[in-house]
């Protein structure tokens, strides 16, 4: 591979979208636009509209949500994690992690502000704040993750800001932004340090937050007394289970942008194969967490355990259940653990298939346990027993994905998907008129 | 049960001045203890009062320190409570029949509209063996209550009285409570509520629970502050035909029931041996059960009452 510099930098340079991109985007915001319609009614007329009601106090807006938070983690696994033990291959794929995670976690805060009955009252949560309740908890880590994971995302681009600033020399307002956007970077000696040292610092810092944002999002539930939330195996749970939806998700963008800008050269088979190899074992962690998770209760099968686990297992939800459990878990792993199955587009496929059962398994969590609760059901709309979202949920949950599609499509629009200067700097090319680049 | 209050038949307006009377009691004998305890010298030339203590022992207490810490009615705030107070309900299973004259007439008085209720009165069978009885239940106002634990704005909260109450000015309507309350109490006004102009004209106070009520926050029972405030009892507990409920200050260690007879709580909970419902997840409700043996009413008469699916009964005119 003896890309040149100009080659490699024309390579990976923001493109402006063809016809394909434009339908994308006008899908997403038709999409959007839908869902805007509806929050306006659920505004209006309340959280009415939707399929809640007292015992199925919470939906897919809350699973929704914690889908969010499961898939942001993903930027503290591909960027830090791989970062912090030196491994190289991964360099390709860091900007990508980091832009959905950053994606995701806007809209985990956005999807939470969706539930609220009263969102008019948000600032509440500041002015008067309880630091004993676990949802001020997660205003305040995933505040901190979202600003993190931002740095995270913008100090690599330095370089490469300044990079596109020369590339796009002829085009002057989009000169002149890359170039403050770069802050003055020359790549001299102390800033190079500086860079460094800041992008390892928040590499470490992001590990613990990242954790602490799904562990206090699976607190949310462990707090409460229910059957099926009463778990100590809450944290590591759900955390296990974020690092396989954030995973699938990066691969499938991986994938899709690979294929549209033609980037065999930079993510190529043995990516995917790496890749795959990791989502084999991270999905083979959670299903350990899930046999923690189901088993023992059913083993000592308590009332209400008892309960819960039947509608799981036989019962109203057991479709679903199954259905995420072995599409989204157990397959894939046994299609994975081939070298065939790695390749690039099974592994697309099978993503699809996890990041699927991963959006369901939050569902699977959330609801089935507000509908046994510790008193009997009684007196109340037979409608209010069963959960089922209607039209304007589903518009405003759609809405929020295509939300988080579209600030991903807007990154990849502007920013180079690969790093540019990583990437040279791995390659050994060098600017070849440059003086201070060393 | 019958013999142990036939000499203590008294009024309800009676009780509520014993109540009132003894709370005065109870905080004078504090300052007693502090005044003692502080500037003991002061005791000798005070002109003093002979007042009795909780366990029945006489004291002489100096005039100032009852006037000083005379309790007024300006001092009241709702979020604070009743000074030196801790209220109770005893809920008597054994005579309840369904008759649902306490969901009514709270549902009444507390405008609730729309399929909703704060009071419940469950149809219960504990194993296939036992006796079905019929068991009222409303917010337990829980001494280590869940909902306030994790309710992120302060929106709910517990009073030194021992009610818990919502301020529906402040909820943001994330339903958390909702979520950890294991008694299912509280309700959610998922639309407008539409409870007419009494309620709705009415200047709001967390006290006087739906009064009015607002969307995209949460309801539950209040034990009604606002008759207690009055010297009356709670909706539920005078609306009941047949006694089931009875409220007080467990301060006072009484409690008297819709009819107006009072009992003493201690030897009532030890007589009919009381429990708490859930009593292992640690919430010390306030709210005590007398289990349903001996029944003076049949299980049976409450079943025509009884709607599996249907809502509860609407307040007229809405």
């Amino acid at each position: 591979m003896n890309t040149t510099y100009d080659q490699l930098v024309n390579d990976l340079a923001p493109k402006k979208f063809g016809w394909r991109g434009n339908t994308w985007i006008a899908v997403l915001v038709i999409i959007i636009i839908i869902g805007f319609y509806s929050y306006i009614q659920q505004l209006e007329h309340g959280l009415v509209i939707t399929g809640m009601r007292d015992y199925a106090l919470w939906g897919i807006y809350i699973s929704n949500f914690v889908f969010f938070v499961a898939v942001s983690l993903v930027g503290s696994l591909i960027t830090a994690i791989l970062r912090l033990s030196y491994v190289q291959w991964n360099t390709p794929l860091t900007r990508i992690a980091e832009i959905v995670a950053v994606a995701a976690i806007i809209m985990a805060g956005l999807t939470i502000i969706i539930d609220m009955g009263r969102p008019d009252r948000m600032l509440n949560l500041f002015t008067h704040g309880r630091l004993q309740s676990p949802i001020i908890w997660d205003v305040i880590v995933i505040s901190t993750y979202l600003v993190i994971s931002l740095l995270l995302l913008y100090y690599p681009l330095l370089p490469d800001f300044r990079i596109l600033s020369k590339y796009f020399q002829k085009d002057a307002q989009v000169r002149k932004w890359y170039g403050r956007l770069s802050l003055n970077w020359t790549g001299n000696h102390k800033q190079r340090r500086i860079y460094s040292n800041s992008i390892r610092a928040l590499s470490i810092m992001i590990i613990p937050v990242a954790f602490a944002i799904h562990t206090v999002t699976a607190w949310l539930f462990e707090t409460t007394y229910r059957p099926g939330w009463d778990s100590t195996n809450f944290g590591p749970y759900f955390i296990a289970g974020a690092f396989v939806a954030g995973t699938s998700a990066v691969i499938i963008v991986m994938f899709v942008l690979c294929k549209v800008y033609h980037l065999e050269n930079y993510i190529t088979d043995n990516h995917c194969d790496k890749m795959g190899k990791i989502l084999v074992l991270l999905c083979l962690v959670y299903l350990y967490f899930n046999l923690n998770e189901y088993m023992m209760p059913t083993y000592k099968s308590t009332e209400e355990e008892a309960t819960h686990l039947r509608s799981l297992f036989t019962g109203q939800y057991a479709r679903l259940f199954w259905t995420a459990i072995i599409g989204g878990l157990v397959l894939p792993v046994i299609i994975l653990v081939f070298p065939q199955g790695r390749k690039p587009l099974p592994l697309f496929i099978v993503s699809l298939a996890v990041v699927l059962g991963a959006w369901w398994k939050r569902y699977i969590i959330v609801i089935p346990t507000l509908s046994h609760p510790f008193l009997p059901i009684q007196g109340v709309p037979e409608s209010w027993r069963h959960y089922s979202p209607t039209w304007m949920e589903w518009s405003i949950t759609f809405a929020t994905l295509a939300s988080a599609l579209l600030i991903i499509t807007f990154l990849v629009r502007f920013l180079p998907i690969i790093p540019i200067h990583e990437t040279a700097q791995e390659r050994n090319i060098v600017e070849p008129s440059s003086t201070n680049s060393l | 049960m019958e013999k142990e209050n036939n000499s203590d038949n008294k009024t309800r307006r009676t009780f509520v001045e014993r109540g009132l009377k003894a709370g005065l009691l109870t905080i004078a004998s504090g300052a007693l203890l502090a005044k003692v305890f502080g500037k003991s010298e002061n005791k000798k030339s005070e002109e003093t009062i002979e007042l009795m203590s909780t366990d029945g022992t006489l004291l002489q207490v100096p005039l100032s320190a009852v006037e000083h810490t005379h309790e007024k009615k300006s001092n009241y705030n709702p979020r604070e409570g009743f000074p030196n107070r801790k209220f109770v309900m005893v809920v008597d299973l054994a005579k309840c029949r369904n008759a649902r004259k306490c969901q009514s007439s709270c549902n009444k008085n507390h405008y609730i509209t729309g399929e909703n209720a704060w009071i419940k009165i469950y149809k219960m069978q504990d194993n296939e063996k036992s006796a079905p009885y019929w068991q009222p239940t409303l917010c337990q106002h829980c001494d280590e209550p869940p909902c306030v634990k994790v309710c992120p704005v302060d929106a709910t909260f517990k009073r030194r009285d021992g009610i818990v109450l919502i301020d529906n000015n402040r909820c943001i309507g994330c339903r958390f409570c909702m979520a950890a309350c294991p008694y299912s109490v509280r309700i959610f006004n998922w639309a407008e509520p539409w409870q007419g102009e009494t309620a709705e004209h009415t200047h709001y106070s967390p006290d006087y629970a739906g009064v009015p009520s607002q969307k995209g926050t949460v309801d539950k029972c209040d034990f009604c502050p606002h008759m207690i405030d009055k010297g009356e009892l709670p909706h539920c507990v005078s609306a009941c035909p047949n006694d089931v409920f009875s409220f007080g200050d467990m301060y006072e260690d009484t409690v008297a029931n819709g009819s107006g007879q009072s009992f003493k709580l201690s030897k009532l909970l030890k007589d009919r041996a009381g429990y708490r419902l859930m009593e292992n997840l640690g919430t010390q409700p306030s709210v005590y059960y007398l289990p349903p043996s001996d029944r003076v009413v049949d299980f049976e008469e409450g079943l025509k009452n009884y709607t599996e699916f249907k809502s509860v009964d609407k307040p007229e005119g809405v």
